[in-house]
């Protein structure tokens, strides 16, 4: 059963096509992570699915609603029912990390100070930092930034959590830490998770489905297998990193 | 043809940029009739925004206050008119150089800073952050620092009119021999209570310029910290030539009739 469609997407940033007749299903309960060169539309797919960007032409599918179609209102909805974990965490740099987490609990729910402290604690706790909440981010290393972020997506139970880049630039160790937090978060919340990512080992440890993005659309869906035993020549290439093929470089 | 496509590009731009301020500018006024405010972070902006820009406020008004008086009150002595120092000196600053120069100073100072934290909370994904955490950036950094510089800058200009005069009046006697008594009632006859008030308005209004234009500028940065010291540099630009045109068009408006 799918929880997101994007359904037949265009989008353009001034002359440059990101997404050309894009269809994708993002599956239930599952994880679904997008591959593909630098700049081919991954991280927008992203924002076309919590609104943040809108496509030029086609549709957007969250449970059964058109994005594009969406109020004000109905956007802000939305978005608090999905998580975001940016690229570099972007923590805002102004609040500690506990007011960071605290944030989407004090902007949308009436919960009192004390059971906002305590699923604060709770929620970076489970992703492996404790009594950090006083500390500010510019005081956390990238992996620490990473798991702030990840905490601050999750820590009103969204049934959609989106990572961009999650283990981008982190040593292998925490890849590794990281790649088990994105995976144990998914089955604590029973969420659906998609995750941007050009870490291959960690897509391959996490993924339930695989999409390969290239030029603008969806050239390869399915499961880690089937991805892996692809016929395509562009998906070969992209696996093996190799500079032959028919991926310009 | 290529004049005719960078003047159409050009004037595009021009609209461009116009409406996205006016877009801005309604969206935060529409928060602010809500009353959709951030007390707390409102009152950190009037802090960082208004009361660390004292001291510059304060240095730049008396300097200012002391050459005007030490102009005046050398040619109104040779000429015999030194009762009219106070005056000069306090209906310049009361109209025009209080609250132009606190603004000028402000958007130099405060503009500069907002324009660049803003900037640096769109490269880093800040901003774009709260939108997906559902919350308006316009809401949370636009509203509460317009409301800051709406109280704050009237008090500054208050500020700077008083030391620029105190400073003023000290100087008329220290250089021409004025006394306090001949320049406070030259100051009495020729400037009333009214023309504060305006200056008042005259700062209100360019704490809204600042503002809008330095968080339209700091939200509109794109390509990382290349984008955040060119947006902060055409803040500053942009605020300060406005301050001047607005200024034209307030003195009208606000002292035509009384000129």
């Amino acid at each position: 059963m799918s929880f997101a469609f994007i359904d037949n997407v265009s989008l353009r940033f001034g002359q440059k096509v990101v997404l050309q007749n894009c269809t994708l299903e993002i599956k239930e309960r599952a994880i679904t992570c997008l591959i593909g060169m630098s700049g081919a539309g991954k991280s927008t797919i992203l924002r076309l699915l919590n609104g943040l960007r809108k496509p030029d032409s086609g549709h957007v599918y969250v449970k059964g609603v058109d994005v594009c179609c969406m109020s004000d209102r109905e956007l802000i909805q939305l978005r608090t029912n999905i998580g975001f974990s940016f690229q570099f965490a972007a923590l805002f740099d102004s609040l500690t990390v506990g007011e960071n987490v605290a944030m989407p609990l004090r902007e949308h729910t009436k919960k009192s100070e004390a059971e906002i402290e305590r699923l604060v604690e709770a929620t970076l706790d489970s992703v492996g930092l404790n009594h950090i909440t006083e500390r500010m981010p510019s005081e956390l290393s990238g992996g620490m930034l990473k798991r702030a972020g990840f905490a601050r997506a999750v820590v009103n139970n969204p049934e959609l959590v989106l990572y961009d880049e999650p283990t981008t630039g982190l040593d292998p160790i925490i890849t590794h830490v990281l790649t088990d937090t994105i995976k144990r978060l998914r089955r604590q919340l029973d969420g659906t998770v998609v995750v941007v990512s050009h870490d291959l080992e960690s897509i391959f440890a996490m993924a339930d489905y695989i999409a390969m993005l290239f030029e603008g659309a969806i050239i390869e869906y399915g499961t880690v297998e089937d991805v892996k035993r692809s016929l395509n020549p562009i998906v070969q290439q992209f696996l093996q990193g190799s500079e032959v093929g028919p991926i310009p470089i | 043809m290529k004049v005719l496509d960078d003047v159409g590009d050009g004037t595009i731009g021009i609209l461009e940029y116009a409406g996205g301020v006016a877009t801005l500018s309604f969206d935060a006024l529409s928060y602010l009739g809500r009353l959709k405010i951030r007390f707390g972070e409102t009152l950190s902006q009037a802090y960082l925004l208004g009361v660390q820009s004292t001291t510059i406020v304060l240095l730049t008004s008396l300097f200012t206050g002391l050459v005007i008086a030490f102009e005046s009150a050398q040619q109104a002595t040779n000429y015999g008119v030194s009762t009219l120092v106070g005056g000069a000196v306090t209906y310049t600053t009361a109209r025009e150089l209080g609250p132009m120069l606190s603004a000028v100073v402000v958007a130099g100072r405060a503009g500069a800073a907002m324009a660049a934290e803003l900037g640096s909370m769109v490269v880093t994904e800040q901003v774009e952050a709260l939108e997906a955490l559902g919350l308006s950036p316009v809401q949370q950094l636009v509203v509460p620092r317009l409301l800051a510089m709406i109280v704050m800058m009237p008090l500054l200009t208050i500020l700077g009119d008083v030391i620029a005069i105190l400073g003023g009046m000290w100087l008329a006697r220290a250089s021409a021999g004025i006394s306090y008594d001949t320049f406070i009632q030259s100051a009495r006859a020729y400037t009333p209570f009214g023309d504060f008030l305006k200056g008042m308005i005259k700062a209100m209004v360019f704490g809204v310029i600042i503002v809008i234009i330095s968080c339209y500028q700091g939200l509109a940065t794109r390509g990382g910290a290349a984008g955040v010291g060119k947006s902060t540099t055409a803040a500053v630009v942009t605020s300060i030539i406005l301050i001047f045109a607005t200024n034209f068009i307030l003195s009208y408006l606000l002292f035509g009739a009384t000129k």
